[in-house]
């Protein structure tokens, strides 16, 4: 398809495989191996986010918002970009975080609260999680700003929700975009749902993506449920970004199986009848079934990716939980490169009051935990 | 050495890095066809082009966001808010963002970017634009901000500024841009972040200040003087990170503390000087420590603006009191 060419205000979706698995025209070039990648990424995100949500409710996890439902947006995407692109993350993103190399124990560490799960791999670009929604979406510009000034030959894919598109550093970040020309791709997960906040209460425009227009670059609407379509749309806009140093904006539209964070329970605002239409359209298993059809999948591989996945969620958890206390210095010694004298006293002051602790104070664990 | 103002000087600093080094980048509303609503960006587009000079829309927290993003990738951009009463729509960048990133990646990440704003009052301006909101900037943990009040250091703290790994907030005031001229050093000029200034030496009160208020301190301790009373005078020249020792070793020569703030009073960062005064030099202290500072209202239009900001008059007045305490 065309980016140039593609109408983003029309509700109709850019597509590959229909919702049964079926080819829509031409069949995409993309090697065996690679979608077999794709596959055991959706999968394996799927039984990570399922482990996490269990973890949380026995109450060895903190609050996180799992991403079922949201597979082939994300790993669609991820395996589009190159290791030096940069990936610039909102909260909901562990498909693409682990496809980018970012260790499950990591994640795990992270939502169990340990800083210490935020590392970075070494050669990968992938900035850490950001919470405030959309506020990354200027860093995104500004790194594309940077690769720009430095020659070129790289892009950047930030990825945020629909929510994030009413907020102010959505259209400062996409304006400043298009008048920089920033070789940057927005990538929108339209998962429908902000919390409680239904799409038709985000937004009057038909599609996200027809917001584009305003920004003056190719914006365009494509199924999120089909990782096919979203990978070949995203590769055609970062190879676009990397070649012509332009903005894209991607809207994926895909559809929240779970809640916004373990913390929010969605039966207070949506219905079962809408919940069951879209696990008909579950894009693991609309893959498969295309998989199958290719010879791809079969049941044996399918039982190896199972062991796979349990054996390395396995490993995941026990690392996550049995690493050591962080040391109280952590607090501080990342805030500024040289530690004002200031902070070194209050560090100080904190170890001291942890080594010479004579009260310890009943903890009070609140049900259901915090948003 | 050359005779400059506060609008040389922070535009010779400008000149200089952006000569030594290539990732050094300025962007802002007006900055360049303009060369900024004070001049301050004189001649740097003509010089380094659009490529590290740009104009950007009008949108203060796509200026910090996008500066932000330019200092993960390794460049140095010195951004300009245009008046520091329009800086709150980028306080979420600064706060959620800028700060953090070094924190939140555990140190692999980090925001070399510098922020300038004018800030203050005292130049009959429009409303929101003699806004001087500081002391929320020193209590966001993970920010440097930095306020000159004379050419020499201006030049110096912006060169510095530059060239420090972590986001600085660099104020300007103001009402001193043009005030008055000073020699300052040709070429290099480095004045260290977060060493305060001892303007003028004393033996009876320490007053502290920053910005627009220092030459205010400096006239009311010669007001002082005629009384016979020696005042200290301090200029912070960064708020944070503090410099306590520099304050705390001239309460415990003079034993008495007038904190002055052209700020709002409550909240301020003079209370935070006086909180540690009283926790640490309590028994040095002859006389309850004090402040002079704006009040709890917003900035009035121009008419009242002089009786929002402290004068030497009130300065004088409180230093007889502590002195007569």
């Amino acid at each position: 398809m065309d980016l140039e060419e593609h109408e983003p205000s029309s509700p109709k979706m850019h597509q590959v495989l229909d919702e049964e698995g079926e080819l829509i025209g031409e069949e995409p070039d993309i090697e065996d191996d690679t979608l077999k990648d794709m596959y055991w990424w959706m999968f394996y995100a799927r039984k990570a986010d399922e482990k996490a949500l269990k973890l949380q409710r026995q109450g060895r996890m903190g609050t996180f918002a799992p991403i079922k439902g949201q597979e082939a947006a994300q790993v669609g995407a991820s395996t589009a970009m190159k290791d030096d692109d940069w990936f610039v993350p909102a909260f909901r993103e562990l498909g693409a975080y682990l496809q980018r190399d970012v260790a499950l124990e990591q994640n795990y560490k992270y939502f169990m609260g340990d800083a210490r799960g935020n590392e970075i791999p070494g050669d990968v670009n992938n900035l850490p999680i950001a919470v405030p929604v959309s506020t990354q979406i200027p860093h995104a510009v500004g790194l594309a700003w940077g690769i720009k000034r430095d020659g070129g030959g790289k892009a950047v894919l930030t990825v945020f929700g629909d929510g994030a598109t009413s907020e102010g550093d959505f259209h400062e970040g996409l304006n400043f975009a298009g008048v920089l020309n920033v070789p940057a791709v927005f990538f929108c997960q339209n998962n429908q749902w902000a919390i409680s906040v239904p799409f038709e209460k985000q937004t009057n425009s038909e599609t996200i993506a027809q917001k584009a227009h305003a920004y003056g670059f190719p914006g365009v609407f494509v199924d999120g449920n089909d990782v096919l379509a979203v990978h070949e749309v995203t590769k055609k806009a970062l190879q676009r970004a990397r070649e012509e140093e332009v903005p894209t904006l991607i809207e994926a539209l895909t559809y929240r199986l779970s809640m916004h964070t373990t913390a929010d329970d969605p039966t207070r605002y949506r219905s079962e009848e809408e919940l069951k239409e879209w696990e008909e359209k579950d894009p693991i298993k609309r893959f498969r079934i295309y998989l199958e059809k290719k010879g791809i999948w079969t049941e044996d591989w399918q039982q190896e990716l199972e062991k796979k996945a349990e054996d390395k969620i396995k490993e995941a958890v026990d690392a996550a939980e049995n690493i050591e206390d962080p040391d109280p210095e952590e607090m501080f010694k990342y805030m500024f490169e040289v530690l004002p004298e200031d902070l070194k006293s209050q560090m100080e002051y904190l170890k001291r009051s942890l080594r010479e602790k004579e009260i310890e104070e009943e903890k009070v664990e609140i049900e259901g935990g915090f948003p | 050495m050359s005779e400059m103002n506060i609008v040389d000087a922070v535009n010779d600093a400008l000149h200089l890095e952006m000569e030594k080094d290539e990732d050094v980048m300025i962007l802002g509303e007006d900055v360049g066809e303009n060369e900024g609503v004070f001049r301050v960006t004189e001649g740097l587009l003509e010089k380094f082009g659009e490529e590290r000079v740009r104009d950007t829309p009008l949108a203060e927290s796509g200026i910090v966001g996008v500066s932000i993003g330019l200092g993960l990738y390794g460049m140095k951009p010195v951004a300009e808010i245009q008046f520091m009463g329009f800086m709150w729509p980028a306080l979420d960048q600064l706060s959620s963002h800028a700060s953090r990133y070094r924190n939140r990646s555990q140190g692999q990440l980090n925001v070399p970017m510098v922020l300038r704003a004018p800030y203050g009052g005292g130049v009959k301006a429009l409303e929101h634009h003699s806004e001087s909101f500081e002391s929320v900037l020193a209590h966001i943990p993970g920010l440097k901000v930095v306020i000159p009040s004379t050419p020499k250091d201006a030049k110096g703290l912006m060169i510095s500024s530059i060239r420090d790994p972590d986001p600085v907030v660099f104020l300007e005031p103001k009402k001193l841009y043009r005030a008055f001229k000073q020699d300052v050093p040709d070429g290099e000029l480095v004045e260290e972040i977060g060493e305060a200034r001892v303007v003028k030496e004393g033996e009876d009160i320490t007053l502290v200040g920053w910005g627009a208020m220092v030459p205010k301190m400096v006239k009311a301790a010669d007001h002082a003087a005629k009384e016979n009373i020696s005042v200290e005078v301090v200029d912070l020249r960064t708020i944070y990170p503090y410099d306590e020792e520099t304050v705390h070793d001239s309460i415990r020569k003079t034993g008495r503390l007038l904190v002055v703030q052209e700020a709002h009073r409550t909240g301020g960062f003079a209370s935070e000087i006086i909180a540690r005064a009283a926790d640490k030099e309590l028994l040095s202290l002859k006389a309850p420590p004090k402040r002079s500072t704006g009040f709890d209202v917003p900035f009035p239009l121009y008419k009242m603006e002089d009786w929002a900001i402290p004068d030497v008059d009130r300065i004088v007045k409180k230093i007889r009191r502590l002195i007569e305490w």
